[in-house]
């Protein structure tokens, strides 16, 4: 630490500026880009102001409380089909992963059909079918539940449902390293302490995002339950629509749908957040 | 047995024909829907994907909105929507004539909504899968940005896309189920009419879950021979 007394700095040495800015060049992507914005921001303010503009106290005060009503159902609805599906869908993940071929080939062919058909022909199917076999039905006591279209509706939906999360969670379950029932055995444990406390914490948050799209799927595919007369949203919706012509109903129903789907996908991804963070390596 | 056999006979006497016709809407329909979903969820993409922010902006709204919303309440909006639109603008224009919207072609545009939003993000996932080098690439060796999208960057996006899209293709099927709703003549509304002059039910809409599934099983032999076309620039590597 040797300082010579003859180079000595006088000056306080400027630091370099940094570059012009440059303007970003006024390029045809970017007028595309205007447009396009403008377009879109055009139609949903134009939408907005026609919801505005249209205000009519009655039609709210009117119609209102029956979306609240709606609302309720269409949420009931989901919550219902999507555990009874949870509890239904467990048995069939576990058949599909069995090593006995039957079983692993009744499983799937109840996943392609529930998967390859239209939730609204299994809808039809349960209700309007349920209706032939009435007199069967009655003589083991169960018309009473097959008789009521919001029950018909959460049967389908729940098997629907039990055959998407039942693929959702044999996937989980198969992207878990072989490794991890290896070492649980080797620790002593039994095949379903191994499941319950090594493999299954695993498998869930690889099913957590599955799960999140599973349920918006759900929410947005429960509207059909409209069409075999439960007044969920959708069909509060369809009446004020009959009742009033009045195209703002579908718009409301729209918003309201929009904010549903919206919420619970960022509730979802605050929790994967939650959740996922021994992972994570940054912080 | 024999009875079933007379209920799906073809001619007068039978629903065969009519289903089968109904078949033939649904398909038409999907087929019909497909290259517009791909065409609009393929710019959407490019929007998502450009340094743009006002497009980026643009295309996240679009998908948004249309991803959000049930496929059934978009399907009314297109088809009141512009049932309503069309009057008022020939009421504007001082004409009082309305104007029918043709079933088929609201079920078109509401699918292909649909269909264009989601394949958006499968596209924009394969943008993201090929590398800044094969831009840089095709610019080292003279190609406008145009011929690199032509030559270079879509033979590998499609191979990347396919499954994410046959999956949607799959679900575009099913979807065309609730255009029976708005009277199209499809699988679904054929065999509800037959249900219900036959009080046959769960014979006809389990005919209807039928036939789906054959054209479920049909289109995977078919995205099964495509998947081979496109994988066969791979065994090279």
């Amino acid at each position: 630490m040797s300082t010579s007394p003859t180079a000595v700095v006088n000056e306080r040495i400027q630091p370099a500026l940094p570059p012009p800015l440059v303007a970003r060049r006024w390029s045809g992507t970017r007028t595309v880009g205007w447009i396009a914005l403008a377009a879109m921001l055009g139609l949903l303010g134009g939408l907005s102001l026609y919801l505005i503009l249209s205000w009519d106290l009655e039609l709210i005060t009117k119609y209102g409380p029956k979306y609240w009503q709606g609302l309720q159902i269409t949420l009931g609805l989901v919550a219902t089909s999507i555990v009874f599906g949870a509890a239904m869908s467990l048995p069939v993940a576990m058949a599909r992963l069995s090593p006995n071929r039957a079983v692993g080939a009744l499983a799937y062919g109840y996943v392609y059909l529930f998967r390859g058909t239209p939730l609204l022909a299994q809808v039809f199917l349960v209700y309007y079918g349920a209706g032939e076999f009435r007199p069967e039905l009655q003589s083991v006591g169960l018309w009473g539940f097959f008789r009521d279209p919001w029950n018909c509706a959460v049967f389908a939906f729940a098997l629907n449902t039990a055959a998407y999360q039942a693929e959702i969670l044999r996937g989980a379950i198969q992207s878990v390293a072989k490794g991890q029932w290896e070492a649980a055995e080797a620790l002593g444990l039994t095949r379903l302490q191994a499941f319950r406390k090594i493999i299954l914490p695993q498998a869930l948050i690889v099913a957590l995002r599955p799960y999140g799209n599973e349920i918006i799927l759900m929410l947005k595919g429960s509207a059909i339950v409209a069409i075999i007369t439960v007044l969920d949203l959708m069909g509060e919706t369809r009446r004020a629509y009959s009742r009033s012509f009045d195209f703002q109903t579908y718009l409301w129903a729209a918003v309201i749908y929009l904010l549903m789907v919206e919420t619970i996908r960022n509730i979802w991804e605050r929790l994967e957040k939650h959740l996922t963070r021994h992972l994570r390596r940054d912080g | 047995m024999d009875e079933i056999s007379t209920l799906l006979a073809l001619g007068d006497t039978g629903w065969g024909d009519e289903i089968a016709a109904g078949v033939g809407v649904t398909l038409s329909l999907a087929l019909a829907t497909l290259p517009l979903g791909l065409l609009i969820g393929f710019f959407i993409a490019l929007a998502k994907q450009s340094e743009e922010p006002t497009l980026r902006l643009a295309g996240n709204i679009y998908t948004t909105v249309f991803r959000g919303l049930p496929e059934l309440l978009t399907l009314f909006l297109v088809y009141f929507g512009a049932q309503i639109g069309i009057r008022e603008l020939m009421l504007a224009m001082g004409s009082e004539t309305s104007i029918e919207i043709n079933s088929f072609f609201a079920g078109m545009v509401a699918l292909g909504l649909v269909f264009s939003s989601f394949s958006s993000e499968v596209f924009l996932s394969a943008f993201r899968a090929i590398p800044r080098g094969q831009y840089e690439g095709g610019q080292a060796i003279g190609l406008t940005r145009f011929q690199t999208m032509r030559l270079i960057i879509l033979p590998q996006l499609i191979r990347i896309a396919l499954p994410g899209l046959s999956n949607l293709w799959m679900i575009l099927l099913k979807d065309t189920a609730l255009v029976s709703v708005i009277g199209l003549s499809d699988i679904i509304r054929q065999t509800g009419i037959a249900a219900r002059v036959t009080k046959e039910a769960f014979l006809f809409f389990g005919v209807a879950c039928l036939l789906y599934l054959v054209l479920a099983i049909l289109s995977s032999v078919a995205i099964g021979a495509i998947n081979r076309w496109a994988a066969k620039g791979d065994t090279a590597r």
